[in-house]
């Protein structure tokens, strides 16, 4: 029995963090919000090369076969970071949705995730919030219909979609018929995309997948909750430096006692939060049957202390907090923007509820 | 991150409930009353004996002399709790005395006080804070000044909980009044019974329910011999910080097991002909606090990972009790809420539900959030010692 990382886990998430620190600095990000798409192919490649895309792809299959544990790390690292990277969707949410299919239908596609040449979006807002008339009807082998904020899925080489609960399809992102065009969101590190299908012939449809989509939403709701942890843990490590280094009234304002109490509650906030992330990403691995509540908790949970910790540690920098320049809007956003992805606080709360028999 | 249990662990936690089917009292024994604490000791001793209760506690020193395990801890605390027992006893001797002698106590300190401890025989009171003393609490003045071996102790002390019920208090006095603040303080053992205390008990805001006191103690020439200070003499403060830790450390609640409790009172709760589970508002919140009560359990597992592999758990250690305390008071609150205006029926009136829990819940955990280090306080600490985040510059001498 232990509860905490490995040597392996750690070692994972510091190479990951000082690659990120080194290649994708803010810069780069800044830069990345002018281009047509975030997910700038060169920093996919590279994190191929790192292993992260394939590390939930079996080894037969060029991957590292690792837990969802360590994806989720991967996660926070990549959130910590404010990483542009369709990392949830190709490299967690596919991975486990094509895993959990018989057959070796799919091998390909995992071979190109792990290789770092494939890039999947994903288009599952429907299964939970339907707004703008959108929904896809597959029906005599073809997509019709409209998807909404489908993540990652401007620039996709493939997307993975769930035209109902029950059925899967993978649809080319070059597909005759389907137009995909990117929404502005207040995010820059992420892109959200409207699909609208008109006779768009899929590669491949999988039926009676209800289960293998719930597993797939749970290990995405995981490795999100990861991302926001990862924004957050770097919001507050901003914050607190510049507490440290800012002087008004002839004193640091880390030295205020409100400036350290905002502090404190940011990462009294975190760290349990942390604990519950780990558990649920364990728990996915290892105790299937508890992970739909946990999925749910963690996400909603960090989702809210999310909102607090991103307005608190801007609060922190003052003035300066609310510039562009000053990039702290970037996490700020990215949390923000992750909040209703996979399903807002409430509705998983809703949901958490009626998993216990409660609703 | 290995939380199987495998087949020796299972075989432990079918012992445990062999153990608690077996020999669970009929009825709750935790009480400190003269006439029935024989109750309380045999029970607790037939927990030692079975390695229940002091478990890593040398044998010498009248533990169970096992070595210390996450798994064995987690699986006691849960079979107890489902049994709805308390396992061992939930005091100031066994969670702050006991973990400090084990660290600094001479060996005859030891000998002598943690095995009648851990057996309930002597109960202890914690005689930190006075009047003028509280968060700030090395500016206390309760003095001990030397006569021949022993030290004469004279001052107040304030809150003491349970003092009046007690027979030991672990008090902290100044005996270097040369000294500067910290250096001056001591750590002493004096029994309650010693010719010039005087123990007033305080109602609290609890009234009538609950075992929960509060006492001034007066210190008047209360003799003690010398060889009552635990640790160095001027060592009061160090010492006294290592049992403000393990206070921090015990208040690891079972917010799992109130959680259910809101539920259950939830499902029964109706009004206007809808049960309260049904409200969406309710509900939500419920699912909030369950949000939380998962984090901090699972957090609690966590630092004793941390505690077990002697890693330092760094910030993420400081938060557990600002946190705890907190939802527990969130957790009475709705249940408050969700009895709507009959949420302040209490003192066993007719339609009171649970026999007053939540009320006295609600007071009890406010009382925690200020008691052992207030809020404030955890987030100074928090800030300081977790961030590194300057501390407060010190005004100018007057
Ligand atoms: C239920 C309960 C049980 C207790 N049991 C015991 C016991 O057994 N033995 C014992 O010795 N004591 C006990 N206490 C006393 C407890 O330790 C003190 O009440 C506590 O440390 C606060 O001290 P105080 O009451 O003097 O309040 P004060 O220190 O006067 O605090 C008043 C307010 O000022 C704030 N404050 C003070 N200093 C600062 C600062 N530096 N920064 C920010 N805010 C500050 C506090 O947070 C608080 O809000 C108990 C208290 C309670 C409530």
């Amino acid at each position: 029995m232990d509860f905490g990382l490995s040597e392996e886990q750690l070692l994972l998430e510091k190479t990951l963090r000082s690659f990120l620190a080194d290649e994708v600095p803010i810069g780069r990000v800044r830069e990345l919000r002018d281009a047509e798409c975030p997910n700038d192919v060169g920093i996919w490649r590279s994190l191929a090369e790192l292993g992260a895309t394939g590390i939930l792809v079996p080894e037969s299959l060029g991957g590292s076969d690792l837990s969802l544990l360590d994806a989720a790390l991967v996660a926070q690292s990549l959130g910590h970071a404010v990483t542009p990277a369709p990392f949830l969707g190709s490299a967690v949410m596919v991975p486990i949705a094509f895993r959990a299919l018989a057959g070796s239908e799919t091998d390909g596609w995992l071979r190109g995730i792990a290789a770092g040449e494939i890039r999947f979006g994903v288009a599952a807002t429907e299964l939970f919030s339907i707004r703008e008339e959108a929904g896809t009807v597959l029906s005599d082998g073809k997509l019709n219909g409209k998807a909404m904020m489908a993540m990652d899925s401007c620039a996709a080489d493939f997307i993975l979609l769930t035209p109902d609960a029950g059925r899967l399809a993978v649809v080319r992102g070059d597909a005759p018929g389907l137009e995909a065009t990117r929404l502005a969101t207040t995010d820059a590190t992420r892109c959200a995309t409207e699909l609208l299908f008109a006779e768009v012939a899929p590669e491949a449809v999988f039926e009676g997948a209800e289960a293998v989509i719930e597993r797939m939403l749970d290990a995405g709701r995981i490795a999100l909750a990861a991302d926001t942890l990862g924004a957050c843990e770097s919001m507050i490590e901003q914050a607190v430096a510049y507490a440290g280094q800012r002087k008004q009234f002839d004193r640091l304002i880390g030295s205020f006692q409100a400036v350290k109490h905002m502090c404190a509650e940011m990462i009294a906030e975190l760290e349990p939060a942390r604990s519950l992330l780990w558990y649920a990403a364990h728990a996915f691995d290892t105790m299937p049957e508890e992970a739909p509540l946990l999925a749910c908790h963690a996400l909603a949970h960090i989702s809210e202390i999310g909102r607090e910790i991103s307005s608190v540690a801007t609060q922190v920098h003052g003035g300066i907090g609310w510039t562009d320049e000053q990039n702290l809007h970037f996490w700020f956003k990215r949390i923000s923007a992750a909040r209703h992805m996979l399903g807002g606080p409430a509705w998983l709360r809703e949901r958490a509820a009626s998993l216990q028999g409660l609703v | 991150m290995d939380l199987q249990y495998g087949p020796r662990y299972e075989a432990f936690r079918a012992e445990v409930r062999n153990f608690l089917e077996a020999h669970k009292p009929e009825k709750p024994v935790g009480s400190l009353n003269p006439e029935v604490r024989h109750e309380l000791v045999a029970w607790l001793s037939l927990q030692i004996d079975h390695g229940y209760w002091a478990r890593t506690i040398p044998e010498t020193y009248g533990g169970f002399g096992a070595e210390p395990d996450l798994l064995e801890t987690v699986i006691m605390d849960e079979e107890f709790n489902r049994a709805g027992v308390a396992r061992g006893m939930a005091a100031q001797g066994p969670s702050m005395l006991v973990p400090t002698l084990l660290e600094h106590g001479t060996e005859e300190q030891r000998s002598r006080w943690i095995g009648p401890t851990m057996r309930g025989e002597v109960i202890w009171a914690q005689g930190y804070s006075e009047p003028g003393s509280g968060s700030d609490l090395a500016s206390l003045t309760t003095s001990a000044r030397e006569d021949g071996d022993d030290f004469l102790i004279s001052g107040q002390k304030i809150w003491t909980s349970g003092a009046d019920k007690s027979d030991m208090m672990f008090v902290l006095v100044r005996t270097e009044p040369e000294a500067d603040k910290h250096a001056g303080i001591s750590y002493l053992l004096v029994p309650v019974g010693s010719p010039g205390i005087e123990v007033q008990p305080l109602r609290t805001m609890s009234g009538s329910i609950g075992e929960n006191s509060f006492n001034q103690v007066f210190f008047t020439d209360v003799r003690v011999p010398q060889s009552s200070v635990v640790g160095r003499r001027g060592e009061g403060w160090k010492i006294a910080n290592t049992t403000l830790k393990h206070e921090r450390n015990s208040l690891n609640s079972n917010a799992e097991g109130t959680l259910l409790r809101l539920t259950r009172l939830m499902r029964q709760e109706s009004a206007n002909g809808v049960c309260t589970l049904e409200s969406p508002l309710f509900r939500d919140r419920l699912m909030q606090l369950q949000a939380r009560a998962l984090s901090m359990k699972h957090h609690g597992m966590r630092m004793l990972t941390c505690s077990l592999k002697e890693e330092r758990a760094g910030v993420a250690g400081l938060v557990t009790k600002l946190q705890n305390c907190q939802l527990n008071f969130d957790m009475s609150s709705l249940a408050i809420d969700v009895m709507g205006e009959l949420g302040v029926l209490y003192d066993h009136t007719k339609y009171e539900r649970d026999r007053g829990y939540w009320q006295a819940h609600s007071f009890f955990s406010l009382g925690l959030i200020i008691g052992g280090g207030t809020a404030q306080i955890q987030k100074n600490i928090i800030s300081e010692r977790g961030l590194g985040l300057p501390r407060e510059p010190k005004p100018a001498p007057a």
